[in-house]
């Protein structure tokens, strides 16, 4: 039994002296300005393409109106008053990826959920499951959501390449920069996860044992160290991938070719 | 910092009936810590405020208090990186009975601790019964051995601070002392199924609260609890590895 009484706190209160919450302030500006972008502009279905760029929104593209398409258009199956993008097809694999990742969990039951809004300041609600039962315990699944990440940058690496390739000849854009920092960034971002971590070597206790593994382990631990920053900058690149490509299919602005 | 600085803090008085913040000033010297300037307030006017403390050196972990609303040792909190310019509030950890002043009663955590699996030897390497121990192998767990509990990173995790789960969840620090010992390599015992059920490991939320506390920068959430977590993953969420364990695959072996 518990024999620790707990002088509750309410909302807010501490004797923090500090600003502290600005960060979660900020993170929830971005993180709710990102899903309702990324919403968005995965239900517009157009304007995702132009040449030789595909966003990564819509990447892979297994059924669509542009040139990108793996399988063609839109498939008969699909009736037509379900509402159809390319993006609503793929989205939620990169979509889960993060909301299940360890560093955005801890991130938005802060900023989103104020559980607690930030380390030792009074939480809004008495009750708390945590991740032991439904529905939180979903996020046990973060490495099927890793497996679908890995599969899906090869798509977007593929992009990269194609993104240098303009009418047959090499060139370099201003797009192709951005799409490869993209693929960069996004595995960065999935090469540091910890799950990845796990699987690759930190399920074990004796590393001499497997020289190789013991390896790949001590590689995603060293970007594991800055896994929040390839959460961050790579969140902000795929969405001004997006933004990018989508003002230049609609003519608002000019591809700058380097070469 | 000048000799002639003067500071006001505000201490928190008081036992488990109740108790208040009383104001004191005191004069700051060069290098001080807080430490420093409770042990002056101790000897100008209040001879009676009760505080534990030890080493003066970091590496004891009795001073633990919070200071302007952060858990940190007292010892290792300098005032010139304090704003003097309003008092410093000094209050002990809240998460723990308080006993008097400045000292709680943090034998909770000792008491969990009895509830870990001990160290149980795995089969040795050879038959005379002698193991051979890398340094490659035995470096992930010198981390966590670089704990003083100090218990700062139980005080500011919510599930106990906020939720009152104490019976429930045995907090940070003892999460890294099971990962001591889940990680070691001369270690056979198998904590998984505690660790989900009895220790309450789905409880952490990673907020990494505990990390950013603890003064000797031990990762504790990355490099203690979510491994865990994966390993529990593993073992009871994994629906792949479940079906193959129900298939008669055998279990990958942790190296154990």
């Amino acid at each position: 039994m518990v024999d620790v009484p707990v002088k509750r706190l309410r909302f807010g209160q501490t004797q923090r002296r500090d600003a502290w919450w600005v960060t979660p302030a900020i993170s929830f500006l971005i993180l709710g300005s990102f899903v309702v972008y990324a919403t968005w502009a995965a239900f517009q279905g157009d304007h995702y393409f132009v040449g030789n760029y595909l966003s990564p929104f819509y990447s892979p593209e297994l059924w669509g109106g542009s040139p990108h398409a793996l399988f063609g258009t839109k498939p008969s199956f699909i009736p037509e008053w379900v509402p159809f993008s390319p993006a609503l097809l793929i989205l939620w694999a990169p979509g889960g990826f993060r909301f299940t990742c360890y560093y955005y969990r801890g991130n938005y039951y802060k900023s989103m959920w104020a559980d607690p809004p930030a380390c030792a300041v009074g939480e809004p609600r008495k009750h708390y499951l945590g991740e032991k039962v439904f529905p939180l315990i979903i996020q046990n699944l973060h490495r099927y959501f890793l497996y679908f990440a890995v599969f899906f940058l090869f798509f977007l690496a593929h992009d990269a390449w194609k993104s240098f390739w303009f009418n047959d000849s090499f060139g370099v854009g201003v797009g192709s920069l951005i799409i490869t920092a993209n693929v960069i960034l996004l595995g960065g971002y999935t090469f540091s996860c910890h799950s990845m971590r796990h699987l690759v070597g930190g399920f074990l206790d004796r590393f001499s044992a497997k020289p190789a593994r013991s390896s790949c382990y001590d590689c995603v631990s060293s970007l594991n160290r800055h896994h929040h920053l390839w959460a961050w900058c790579s969140l902000f690149c795929v969405a001004g991938c997006d933004v990018y490509i989508r003002l230049l299919s609609k003519g608002v602005i000019c591809d700058w070719r380097i070469f | 910092m000048t000799t002639s600085v003067s500071a006001t803090f505000k201490i928190w008085r008081g036992d488990a009936s109740g108790g208040a913040f009383v104001e004191y000033q005191t004069q700051l010297s060069e290098g001080m810590v807080v430490l420093d300037a409770v042990h002056q307030i101790q000897a100008e006017s209040a001879p009676d405020l009760a505080c534990r403390w030890n080493c003066k050196a970091g590496k004891c972990g009795s001073c633990s208090a919070e200071v302007n609303g952060v858990p940190r040792l007292m010892c290792m909190t300098r005032m010139n990186d304090l704003p003097v310019d309003q008092p410093v509030t000094i209050q002990p950890l809240h998460t723990f009975p308080m006993i008097r002043d400045l000292v709680t009663d943090v034998s909770w955590n000792y008491r969990q601790k009895l509830r870990v699996k001990k160290f149980s030897p795995r089969a040795p390497d050879r038959p005379d019964g002698t193991y051979t121990m890398y340094q490659r192998d035995i470096e992930r767990v010198q981390e966590f051995r670089k704990c003083i509990e100090c218990f700062l990173c139980q005080d500011v995790c919510h599930v106990l601070r906020d939720h009152e789960k104490h019976d429930e969840f045995i907090g940070p620090r003892l999460l890294i002392y099971t990962a001591s010992l889940e990680m070691h390599p001369l270690d056979g015992e198998d904590r998984l199924q505690a660790l989900k059920d009895e220790h309450g490991i789905g409880y952490c939320n990673i907020t990494k609260c505990c990390t950013k506390v603890c003064p000797e920068e031990i990762r504790i959430t990355d490099n203690g609890i979510i491994p865990l977590k994966e390993r529990v993953v593993d073992e009871f969420y994994d629906p792949l590895k479940i079906v193959l364990r129900a298939l008669g695959v055998k279990k990958q072996k942790t190296a154990k």
